[in-house]
C-alpha cells in the first residue's frame, strides 16, 4: 500500500523552506500508486504519474522543473522503462503545485537542484512504472479470466504467452485504473534495461525549436500589465523616498508601486515601465553598507584566515607533530571572487490577486516554494494558491530563491484584479543575485623524505550560504556544506587538520551550479599539484595511492589518466593538467591539454572529462551536461568576477560579465562515461567540479606560473579561439 | 501609427517610433520567439530578420523597421515543414534550456543563406550569440549538418 505521510502540510512547508537550488530537502517518501478522489485526471491515471489514453498515448508526469538540465526527458524514461511502453508514444506535462498540496504530496518533492532530479526520484518513478505495469497486466488477465502471471508486458502492449493473445495498453486502461495497485512490485535488473542507459530522443525539443511561447517570460493573459523594477542597489538597503508626479499622464502608466526596499512601475508594457522607472528620481536609503567594496570585503574573508580561534571542523592524528617530522613543508593561499549565475531568461513572474485567491506563473526550480512564498506575501492559506510551472531559461540554482515571487505578488496585490508580469532587467538580474560566495583557502602541508604527504592543514574563510537560508544546519560555527569537496576529501592524510571561519559580509550569497565544489576543488587540487611538483612526483601517480580508499575517485582517476593517455608524448609546447572531485553523489576527472603562447593566450587543445554517475539514464543528455559543464565552468575561471564599490555591485551585463561564446569553446571535449552501477548520480553539476584546476595545473605545466586565485584575466590570461 | 509585415503578415502599430522592435514583437503583436536576454545587444537571443538580414531586435526601434519585412522563429517553418536549420537542431538535440536558440537559430539561417557551406571560422565570426547552457559544440555540429542538407540553401 501506498506509504502515507505524518502530514503532508508540514512536509510541504518544510520542503517549501528548502529555497537553495544546491539541496533539495526531501522530507518523506512520496507516496506511490495513490490516487486521491480530488484528482482531475485526463484519462484513465495509473498511480499519481501516469495517464494512458485510449489512443496509447503515455501521459508521464513530471515534478521536477525543465531548466535545460533534460529532466522532463531522464525522468519519465525511468517510468516507462518499468511500464514497458512504446518511448515515442510518451508525453510529459508538470505537475502542479496546488494539486499536489491537494493530493497529500503525491508527487513527493517539486526541489529541483543538487542534481537531485534523478537520484532522488528514480527509485519511487520507476515503482510507478513497475506498479502500472502490473495493473495493466491484470487488467489484461481479467479481460481474458487467465492467469496474470502468463501474460507479459512489451511495447505498450499485453501477451499471453500460452495463447499468443494480444492487447493494447489504451484497450485495458480504464479498467486497470479501477484496479487496486499492487502492494508490492519487483523492479527490474539493470542488464534487463531497453531504455535506461540508451540515447533517447529529449521530449521537449521541438518546442525549442519552434520559438513556442514556454518560458515564465512568455507568458500572457487577458488585460495583463507589465511590471520593471529597480532595487535598493545597496544590499540590505531600503528605498527612502520616490516622488512620482512627473510620470503623471505619461503613455501607459498604470501605477508605481513601493516595496521596502523596491520601486516597480506598472505599465501596459515591459518597455514602458522600464522606460518610466529610469525617469523616477529615486532615494534609497543604503544603510550600514554603502561604502563596503571589493578590497573591504576580502581583506574581511582573509582575516578569517589570520583567527587562530576559529572552530576545527576535523582534526585527525596530530597535524603539528607531522609538520615537525617534515621533510618539506608547503604553503599556499588562494582565492576566488563572487559570482554571479547569469541564466539568459531574467527572473520574472507573472501574478494575479483575486481577493484571497492569488495565482501565479513561474520559471522556479522549486514550484513548492514558489507557492509557499507566494501565499505568505499574499497573506493567505496555501490553499488559496495555484502555481503554474513554466519552462526556466536556464536555472542555475538562482530560480531556488524566491524574491521574484515575493515581489510579483505584492505588485499583483497592488494592482488587484489584474494579472502582472514582472521582468527584471539584465542589470538588476546581475546586480540582485544570491552570488556564489567569495572565499579564502590556506594550506599548509608536510611531505616525508619519500614525498608522500603525511600531513595537512586547511584554513576555509567564507561566506555561508547555509547561514542565510538552513541557519539550524551551522553547529558549532562550522558549515560543514561550504567545507564540501574539503573536509570530505578523497585523499587519505594520516594528520589532517580543517578549520572554519565563517564570514558573511553584506553581499547575499547562493547555491550556483556545482556550489562549493566549484570552487573548492580548484584550490584543494591544485594544492595537490603543488605537492606533486614538490615531492617531484607525477601529479597523477602522486594521487593514485592517496585514493586506495576510494575506489570510485580512483576509478574516474584512471579512466581519465587512460582516456587522455596521460604520460604519452605531445606536441610540442603542449602540456597537461589533471584533477578530480566527486559531488553530487557522482565522481568525475579531468585531464586539460592545452598551449599557452607568449603573452598568456590559452589554446585548449583537448578536454577529457571521466564520470561516474552509477547509472546512466540517457547517454547523450549526459554528454550536453559534460559539454555544458565545459562552457559554464571555464566561463567561471576564464572571466567570473562580481567586483563592488560603494556597497554596490559593478558589473551591469554582458559587456562587463564575459560570457563563453561559440568562438571560445573548446573544440575537442571528450566525455568518457564510465558508470560503474550500483548507485545514482547527478549529471548536471559533477563534470564541473574537475575543470578549473585541471586547467590551472595545465597552465602551471606549461608556464610554470601557478595560479591561486581567479579568475584567469585577472593573471594575465586570455583564451584563443578555437577555429 | 507604424505599418511593418511580420511573417508575411501585415501589422498597423500604435506606438512610439523608439519603441524596440523586440517589445512591438513581444508585447504588442504576442510573437514571442524572439526573447529578452539583455536589452544592449550582447546576448542576441532576439535576433530576427530585417529584410533576410539577422539584427537584435532589442536594439532597433520598431521606426527603423516601418514598411519592411520582419522574419522570426515562427515564421521559419513553410507549409508545416521545419526549415533544415531547425530539423538539423532536433537531429543534433542541440537545445538544453531552449532560451537562447530562437536566437541561434535565425543567425544561423541567415550565415547559412549567404554562405551555403561556412567553415569553422565563418561560424564562430557570425554565431556571437550567448548560450549560458553551452549548446556550441552541437550548435557547429548542426549548422555542417544543415549546410550539407540539400534544402538549405532556400533559406
Amino acid at each position: 500500500m501506498p506509504i502515507r505521510f505524518r502530514s503532508s502540510r508540514r512536509a510541504f512547508l518544510k520542503a517549501s523552506a528548502a529555497v537553495g537550488g544546491g539541496l533539495a530537502l526531501e522530507i518523506a517518501f512520496p507516496a506511490l500508486a495513490q490516487v486521491s478522489k480530488a484528482a482531475r485526471p485526463s484519462g484513465p491515471e495509473l498511480t499519481a504519474w501516469i495517464v494512458i489514453r485510449p489512443n496509447d498515448e503515455v501521459m508521464i508526469r513530471v515534478a521536477r522543473s525543465e531548466m535545460g538540465q533534460g529532466s522532463s526527458t531522464g525522468l519519465p524514461m525511468l517510468v516507462a522503462e518499468e511500464l514497458e511502453c512504446d518511448w515515442r508514444k510518451v508525453k510529459f506535462e508538470f505537475v502542479s503545485s496546488a494539486e499536489n498540496l491537494r493530493r497529500n504530496r503525491a508527487w513527493g518533492s517539486m526541489a529541483t537542484g543538487g542534481s537531485q532530479s534523478i537520484r532522488a526520484s528514480q527509485e519511487y518513478l520507476r515503482k510507478a512504472g513497475a506498479t502500472a505495469r502490473e495493473m495493466l497486466i491484470a487488467a489484461a488477465a481479467q479481460r481474458w479470466k487467465v492467469d496474470a502471471s502468463d501474460c507479459d508486458a512489451e511495447n505498450s502492449t499485453i501477451i499471453h504467452r500460452p495463447s499468443g493473445r494480444k492487447v493494447r495498453f489504451g484497450q485495458v486502461a480504464a479498467a486497470a485504473a479501477k484496479l487496486e495497485p499492487p502492494a508490492e512490485v519487483k523492479l527490474k535488473d539493470p542488464k534487463d534495461w531497453n531504455l535506461l542507459g540508451r540515447s533517447a530522443r529529449r521530449l521537449d525539443m521541438q518546442d525549442k525549436v519552434t520559438g513556442k511561447p514556454i518560458f515564465g517570460v512568455d507568458v500572457q493573459l487577458p488585460g495583463m500589465v507589465y511590471a520593471a523594477i529597480a532595487q535598493c542597489p545597496v544590499f540590505r538597503g531600503k528605498l527612502r523616498t520616490v516622488p512620482d508626479e512627473q510620470l503623471l499622464g505619461l503613455r501607459g502608466l498604470v501605477k508605481v508601486v513601493k516595496l521596502e526596499d523596491a520601486v516597480a512601475v506598472v505599465a501596459d508594457s515591459w518597455w514602458r515601465a522600464s522606460k518610466m522607472l529610469k525617469l523616477l528620481p529615486i532615494e534609497w536609503d543604503t544603510g550600514a553598507n554603502g561604502a563596503a567594496n571589493t578590497a573591504s570585503i576580502r581583506e574581511f574573508v582573509r582575516l578569517g584566515l589570520e583567527d587562530s580561534s576559529i572552530p576545527v571542523a576535523r582534526n585527525d592524528g596530530d597535524v603539528e607533530a607531522a609538520f615537525g617530522r617534515a621533510a618539506k613543508l608547503v604553503e599556499a593561499e588562494y582565492f576566488v571572487p563572487f559570482l554571479n549565475h547569469a541564466p539568459l531568461e531574467p527572473m520574472n513572474c507573472t501574478a494575479l490577486v483575486k481577493g484571497d485567491r492569488v495565482e501565479v506563473w513561474a520559471p522556479t526550480q522549486n514550484a513548492e516554494a514558489t507557492h509557499a512564498a507566494a501565499a505568505d506575501a499574499a497573506g493567505v492559506p496555501l490553499e488559496n494558491v495555484e502555481v503554474h510551472l513554466t519552462y526556466l531559461g536556464g536555472g542555475f540554482g538562482r530560480r531556488g530563491f524566491q524574491d521574484y515571487t515575493r515581489q510579483a505578488v505584492a505588485i499583483a496585490k497592488a494592482v488587484e484584479g489584474r494579472p502582472v508580469k514582472l521582468l527584471w532587467s539584465r542589470e538588476e538580474d546581475m546586480q540582485h543575485d544570491f552570488y556564489r560566495p567569495m572565499t579564502m583557502m590556506r594550506f599548509k602541508a608536510a611531505l616525508d623524505r619519500e614525498g608522500k604527504l603525511t600531513g595537512l592543514r586547511v584554513r576555509d574563510s567564507t561566506h555561508s550560504i547555509m547561514a542565510g537560508v538552513r541557519p539550524q544546519e551551522i553547529k558549532e560555527g562550522i558549515d560543514r556544506h561550504a567545507l564540501g569537496g574539503i573536509i570530505d576529501s578523497p585523499y587519505s592524510v594520516p594528520n589532517l587538520r580543517i578549520e572554519f571561519a565563517m564570514r558573511n559580509s553584506h553581499v547575499p550569497v547562493g547555491f550556483m551550479r556545482t556550489v562549493f565544489h566549484s570552487q573548492n576543488p580548484f584550490m584543494r587540487e591544485c594544492f595537490i599539484d603543488e605537492l606533486a611538483r614538490a615531492a617531484g612526483k607525477d601529479p597523477y601517480e602522486f594521487r593514485r595511492p592517496m585514493l586506495a580508499e576510494r575506489p570510485k575517485d580512483l576509478g574516474v582517476l584512471d579512466a581519465v589518466a587512460k582516456a587522455s593517455g596521460w604520460g604519452s608524448p605531445l606536441p610540442e609546447g603542449v602540456h597537461r593538467g589533471i584533477a578530480l572531485q566527486d559531488s553530487h553523489g557522482s565522481y568525475a576527472a579531468a585531464v586539460f591539454e592545452i598551449a599557452v603562447s607568449e603573452s598568456g593566450q590559452i589554446d585548449i587543445r583537448r578536454v577529457v572529462v571521466a564520470v561516474d554517475p552509477g547509472h546512466v539514464v540517457n547517454p547523450d543528455s549526459a554528454e550536453a551536461q559534460v559539454q555544458s559543464c565545459v562552457a559554464y565552468g571555464l566561463t567561471s575561471v576564464l572571466w567570473g568576477e562580481i567586483t563592488l564599490k560603494d556597497g554596490r555591485v559593478e558589473q551591469s551585463n554582458f559587456g562587463d560579465y564575459r560570457i563563453m561564446r561559440i568562438a571560445e569553446m573548446p573544440r575537442r571535449i571528450e566525455a568518457v562515461l564510465v558508470p560503474s552501477g550500483g548507485f545514482w548520480g547527478g549529471m548536471g553539476e559533477t563534470p564541473l567540479a574537475p575543470l578549473a584546476p585541471a586547467l590551472c595545473n595545465a597552465i602551471f605545466a606549461a608556464t610554470g606560473k601557478r595560479i591561486r586565485a581567479l579568475p584567469l584575466k585577472n593573471q594575465g590570461f586570455s583564451v584563443a579561439a578555437t577555429a | 501609427m507604424i505599418e511593418l509585415t511580420v511573417n508575411g503578415k501585415k501589422h498597423t502599430v500604435d506606438v512610439e517610433p523608439e519603441m524596440p522592435l523586440l517589445w512591438v514583437l513581444r508585447d504588442v503583436l504576442d510573437v514571442k520567439g524572439p526573447k529578452f536576454g539583455c536589452g544592449i545587444a550582447q546576448c542576441g537571443a532576439c535576433t530576427v530578420h530585417l529584410n533576410g538580414e539577422p539584427v537584435r531586435s532589442c536594439s532597433v526601434p520598431v521606426s527603423a523597421a516601418a514598411g519592411q519585412k520582419v522574419l522570426t522563429i515562427e515564421g521559419l517553418a513553410q507549409r508545416g515543414q521545419l526549415h533544415p536549420v531547425q530539423k538539423a537542431w532536433i537531429d543534433n538535440e542541440v537545445p538544453q534550456c531552449g532560451y537562447c536558440q530562437s536566437g541561434q537559430i535565425m543567425t544561423a539561417v541567415a550565415l547559412l543563406a549567404r554562405n551555403p557551406s561556412p567553415s569553422d571560422k565563418d561560424i564562430d565570426a557570425a554565431m556571437t550569440n550567448i548560450c549560458r547552457c553551452g549548446t556550441y559544440t552541437r550548435i557547429r555540429a548542426a549548422i555542417h549538418a544543415a549546410a550539407k542538407s540539400p534544402k538549405s540553401a532556400k533559406a
